[in-house]
């Protein structure tokens, strides 16, 4: 295969791979419903509101809406004293700033004393192209070690929608990461139904398993198809709760498929490689386990073609990976 | 309920100042060493909140109405501890159980506690918050006011100022910051671990209302909120220049008193010390 070549992207182009479908700004939509029905409702954003979607809620409410300027400790803090006077805040910046910034904000201010705040991160992992400083590389391992916290990590539009009205009816702490701008739907919004703290088997098969989450869910479905002209038959089991992680439901499936490939759009240290690793020591489970997510490194910038491709997180990689489990 | 504003009596502030302090060097004592100079520098500070402004319903700490004290700096927990205890919020007799295992009066001052608005301790998060419950009970249309209290030391951390912009932006007039300035953070004075000065020209330049009084002066500190009152729009700074151990000697004059270690002897002398200036 060649490598692509193209530029960096515009920073408010995150959306990935050639999707078929797309919908505009899913989380911003879906927190103008959840605020339509819930008036407690409030956003934030530490000026990022047109980068996080939440724009489409400060048009809509703006007297619910607080501009905190490029302070990420001031966002979540303020989002936290909200909380306390029993509001549920709504708060967006990019995961890096989130959760390297304002990490002891979400840890003591929102976790510790379970304030019922929401943090909405955009630029997950390779969602950009703009390098190490605005790749969300390892925050998903950041927030699984918070107690009290609950995190999640979307695959597409439909549960991007689905998980913004959950969270909001959800009382604690909850980081999300944000698919934001033209975001794929890899879900039927007909079919689909998000759970909170349940992971969906999207697909059933007998030989090889593919634990995901994220958009990476999105490239296991299209691996397992492709899989499926070779005659392999692979099931893809999508984790959108990183924490609390449904152990159950991922030791079941590897029961049945004792060769499993966890595909995650993060470093694959401390992430839900690094869970589902966990529960097959603890559980006594005898399985073939293969990591698949961002190496133990910063990543360049560029382009996101050519980015997916060099730290080996494509199909092709997902599908090969399987394979290799086979042999 | 305290629910309409108290009315100032100076001499009874000065008398729940007193008690304050007893109560403090009774935790302290039993503890037998901890944060007391804090606790006794910033006792008529709380005894002018807690018994001439603050709206609050001892009987229920959760009224949606109260007026929030928000304690940035955890470990004044033992002075926070005496006010309520004296306001009838906790029991008088848990006070003997301050900094015990498995007591709720832990030395950081735990939100689980009633009275307690948030866990402070991690130095810095309290304006964020107060922040926040100010654009809260603002939104909601409540009468009620967040007064939150800081350390000079704590104006070293950038969340402070990152609070401060936004407390000025959103015209938070209901938010009251009180900046405690004994002088002493945990390496020493603050001009020698990092200058701070001048607090009263950055509070302002970052547009808050702010006034610098003497913060072991009851009326002092009633007249800087009376003055904060009739200025509405904006937030209000209020840099109070307190004494650490004030009211006992022994503690005033010690010249490392952040964390104080207390002789088991010397306990008597403090308590007498404290009674003999008595109001």
């Amino acid at each position: 295969m060649s490598t692509p070549r193209g530029v960096t992207g515009s920073i408010l182009t995150s959306a990935t791979d050639g999707a078929a479908q797309t919908a505009t700004a899913p989380f911003g939509h879906a927190l103008v419903r959840a605020a339509e029905a819930n008036p407690r409702i409030v956003g934030l954003t530490a000026d990022l509101g047109k980068y996080t979607d939440i724009h489409v809620f400060a048009e809509k409410f703006p007297a619910r809406f607080f501009q905190m300027g490029m302070a990420e400790q001031s966002l979540v803090g303020c989002a936290c004293g909200l909380a306390r006077t029993g509001f549920v805040p709504f708060a967006t910046t990019y995961a890096v700033f989130a959760t390297r910034r304002a990490y002891d904000f979400i840890a003591i201010g929102a976790a510790l004393g379970r304030a019922n705040v929401k943090i909405v991160a955009g630029l997950p992992g390779l969602t950009t192209g703009y390098g190490g400083t605005h790749q969300g590389i390892e925050d998903l391992a950041l927030m699984r070690s918070i107690p009290n916290l609950t995190v999640i990590d979307p695959c597409d539009a439909t549960e991007t929608a689905q998980a913004t009205a959950a969270i909001a009816e959800h009382p604690g702490p909850v980081y999300m990461r944000l698919l934001r701008g033209q975001v794929p739907v890899v879900l039927d919004p007909q079919t689909h139904r998000f759970a909170l703290g349940r992971a969906a088997l999207l697909r059933d098969g007998a030989d090889v398993a593919f634990v995901s989450t994220g958009l990476m869910t999105g490239r296991a479905l299209e691996a397992a198809a492709e899989l499926a002209g070779t005659g392999v038959r692979a099931a893809v089991l999508h984790v959108a709760t990183i924490k609390p992680f449904d152990r159950d439901a991922v030791a079941a499936l590897l029961k049945r498929v004792p060769r499993v490939v966890t595909a995650e759009n993060h470093v694959v240290t401390g992430g839900l490689g690094s869970a589902v690793a966990d529960l097959v020591v603890e559980a006594g489970l005898s399985v073939r386990l293969r990591k698949i997510g961002i190496p133990d490194c910063f990543c360049d910038s560029g382009s996101l073609p050519y980015l997916v491709q060099r730290y080996q997180m494509g199909v092709p990689d997902l599908a090969a990976a399987a394979r290799a489990l086979l042999r | 309920m305290n629910a309409a504003a108290p009315t100032a009596d100076l001499p009874a502030l000065r008398r729940r100042a007193h008690a304050l302090r007893r109560h403090v060097l009774r935790m302290a004592e039993i503890v037998g060493q901890g944060y007391v100079g804090q606790g006794l520098g910033i006792a008529d500070l709380l005894a002018t909140l807690y018994f001439g402004e603050l709206r609050f319903d001892p009987k229920n700490p959760a009224w949606p109405d109260r007026d929030r004290f928000v304690l940035s700096i955890g470990h004044y927990a033992i002075g926070l501890y005496a006010a309520l205890a004296e306001a009838g919020v906790i029991p008088l007799g848990e006070l003997d159980t301050y900094g015990a295992d498995g007591s709720r009066l832990e030395m950081s001052a735990p939100e689980t506690t009633p009275g307690v608005e948030l866990t402070g301790g991690s130095l810095g998060h309290g304006l964020t918050q107060s922040v926040g419950m100010a654009l809260g009970l603002r939104l909601d249309g409540r009468g009620a006011r967040v007064f939150n209290l800081l350390s000079d030391g704590e104006c070293q951390e950038g969340s402070t100022w990152e609070a401060a912009m936004a407390g000025a932006h959103h015209g938070l007039g209901n938010l009251y910051a009180f900046i405690d300035c004994n002088n002493q953070q945990a390496d020493g004075p603050p001009a020698k671990v990092m200058g701070l000065e001048p607090l009263h020209a950055k509070w302002a330049a970052f547009g808050w209302h702010t006034q610098r009084v003497n913060g072991n002066d009851p009326a002092a500190i009633l007249a800087a909120l009376a003055a904060a009152h009739a200025t509405p729009g904006r937030p209000h700074a209020i840099v109070l220049d307190t004494l650490m151990g004030r009211g006992v000697p022994l503690f005033e004059q010690r010249e490392k008193n952040h964390f104080i270690r207390v002789a088991p002897e010397e306990w008597t002398v403090a308590k007498s010390q404290l009674e003999a200036a008595a109001p």
